[in-house]
């Protein structure tokens, strides 16, 4: 299968401690790849590395055979990569739907001057845009809600939201930060069903999740990070039985 | 009550000058936390374009009334708007990510850079716009008699407030400025290229006060190399009045602001005109330091 993303050993430093110490892997097209690790252990830090919020002291990113390694972050967004964050991070001020409209933002081509004086191209752009976030809306299942401020929704709707949000900016690559965080079992339950349909669209997904559950029966291959390196690699199965994985992340407590 | 329709009137053509200035603050601070101090002198520089445009270029003799008004203040929302662009490249975006006193010394460099430079091409002594371009025409209201060129400061602002309005609520681009002034980082990861936004803050932000400048002219007739640091003052007073970061509250504060002046000095006395505003200020400060429509706790500047 051909890669879509490559980080090769990837290197980051803060001061004196080394978040992400040469990190290498690959994520498949059309897959969903776990990060599971320790708290601390620099999964949030290899997130930021992908999409630009943080450049590596060293090492490059590779996505679908260019190197985004420097590339200003919405760049990054137009060539295909959308992210969620651990703590939910929508604009609360704006309605759901414009939440999303933010997100279809650098997919749409008319400039400001034909936003002012709303030409039809313009208008029509825009027609679409809304029918565009509709859809995502509609996906996530939170079309009902799109006229609503994005701060009065659920917890576990705001991170549905960022989803939509993620979604409209059209990505062939999709990286979700822990997002079961805060959700119950039911919406947990969805959440599966959600992710494996966003793969069912062509969208990679890679995701660190702190639920054991959800990573195993949804991830094809899991990443194991402990001081910011890679200490295994491998199918959810071939993790569970790995014994440095299990001393490391679990002390002596089975996985499941 | 004749006295106080005459006052009201007036404050309102005021105000409504004052509230096109503001929203320039209000904008540039919500999306980058810093107020703009050479705002006032963007202000000035649509005033002495105007000007130019008059005095240099002759457009008195080619076109005249209305037509020639409006053509003055589009000439400056689009020169002014280029330059405030200019001026963010030059003294605000090299200094984005270092702290905020650098920035605010930055654009009290560029204020009193502005102001010196257009003293030096206009001298010192205060400039007469040659020709009147506004009708000198009035109409009866209640009895009282109400100078045409008032009603039509006060609309022409109000004009353009609204379409700014319209603009930043009812448009993506507007929505994309919004979700700028939110998050800059959540922003930047859906796409939005945080620069040109930042950019086009500071192309509509002066725009709106240089067209102000020349409306200034215009009505007065007269104007000076150092007006921006008096109507700046005021226009923010207006905008932290309303809760500055808050649009409709920069158009609600000048507005007010106009009218508490206008009363004041016709009830009080015309050498107190300054002190309403700083009082205005003061009281709000104390009683609402959010402003009148601002929600979130004020950050320091």
């Amino acid at each position: 299968m051909n890669n879509l993303l490559s980080l090769n050993n990837l290197i980051k430093s803060f001061g004196g401690l080394t978040a992400v110490a040469g990190v290498s892997f690959n994520v498949a097209e059309k897959s969903i790849v776990g990060l599971i690790g320790p708290n601390g252990a620099g999964k949030t830090t290899v997130f930021n590395l992908i999409t630009g919020n943080y450049r590596p002291d060293s090492g490059n990113v590779i996505f679908a055979r260019h190197d985004i390694t420097k590339t200003p972050t919405h760049e990054i967004v137009s060539k295909g990569i959308a992210r969620t964050f651990q703590t939910i991070r929508l604009f609360p001020e704006m309605t759901v739907l414009e939440n999303v409209l933010a997100g279809c933002h650098c997919r749409m081509r008319a400039g400001v001057l034909a936003s002012m004086f709303h030409t039809p191209a313009q208008r029509r752009e825009e027609r679409s845009a809304i029918e565009k976030a509709m859809r995502e809306l509609a996906f996530v299942g939170l079309d009902d809600q799109y006229a609503n401020l994005a701060k009065n929704l659920s917890y576990g709707n705001q991170r549905l939201l960022e989803v939509a949000r993620a979604l409209a900016t059209e990505p062939r690559f999709l990286i979700l930060d822990e997002p079961a965080g805060g959700m119950n079992d039911q919406e947990t339950a969805d959440l599966i069903g959600l992710i494996q349909a966003i793969r069912s669209r062509g969208i990679a997904v890679l995701l660190i999740e702190h639920d054991m559950h959800l990573v195993m029966q949804v991830c094809e291959k899991l990443v194991v990070l402990e001081y910011g390196a890679v200490i295994a690699e491998g199918t959810p199965a071939e993790i569970k039985a790995n014994p440095l994985v299990i001393k490391a992340y679990l002390g002596s407590e089975e996985l499941d | 009550m004749e006295e106080f329709l005459q006052q009201l009137t007036n404050g309102l053509a005021v105000g409504g000058i004052y509230a096109l200035i503001a929203l320039g603050y209000t904008m540039v601070y919500g999306v980058l936390r810093l107020i703009n101090f050479a705002h006032g002198d963007l202000f000035t520089l649509g005033a002495y374009l105007g000007f130019t445009l008059l005095a240099s270029f002759g457009l008195s003799g080619v076109i005249g009334g209305l037509a020639g008004a409006g053509l003055l203040v589009l000439m400056a929302l689009i020169f002014v708007g280029l330059v405030g662009v200019m001026l963010e490249r030059a003294a605000y975006r090299p200094l984005r990510n270092s702290d905020r006193l650098s920035a605010v010394v930055s654009a009290l460099g560029a204020s009193i850079f502005l102001q010196n430079a257009m003293m030096l091409l206009y001298g010192a002594r205060p400039q007469v716009y040659p020709v009147r371009l506004l009708p000198t025409a009035s109409f009866m209201l209640m009895g009282v008699e109400i100078p045409f060129t008032r009603v039509l400061l006060f609309s022409s602002s109000l004009a353009l407030m609204f379409l700014l309005f319209w603009f930043i609520n009812r448009t993506r681009v507007g929505a994309a400025i919004r979700a700028v002034a939110i998050d800059q980082g959540a922003a930047k990861l859906v796409g939005i290229d945080v620069n040109r936004i930042i950019s086009l803050v500071f192309l509509i932000g002066p725009a709106l006060g240089g067209a102000a400048g020349v409306m200034v002219g215009l009505y007065y007739g007269q104007i000076t190399h150092d007006m921006g640091l008096n109507y700046g003052l005021k226009a923010f007073i207006a905008a932290i009045l309303g809760g500055i970061g808050n649009i409709p509250g920069a158009m609600l504060g000048g507005l007010l602001l106009g009218v508490i002046e206008a009363l004041g000095t016709a009830y009080f006395a015309v050498g107190w005109k300054d002190a309403f505003a700083f009082l205005v200020l003061i009281l709000i400060l104390i009683v609402r330091p959010t402003g009148l429509l601002g929600e979130r706790v004020a950050d320091k500047i």
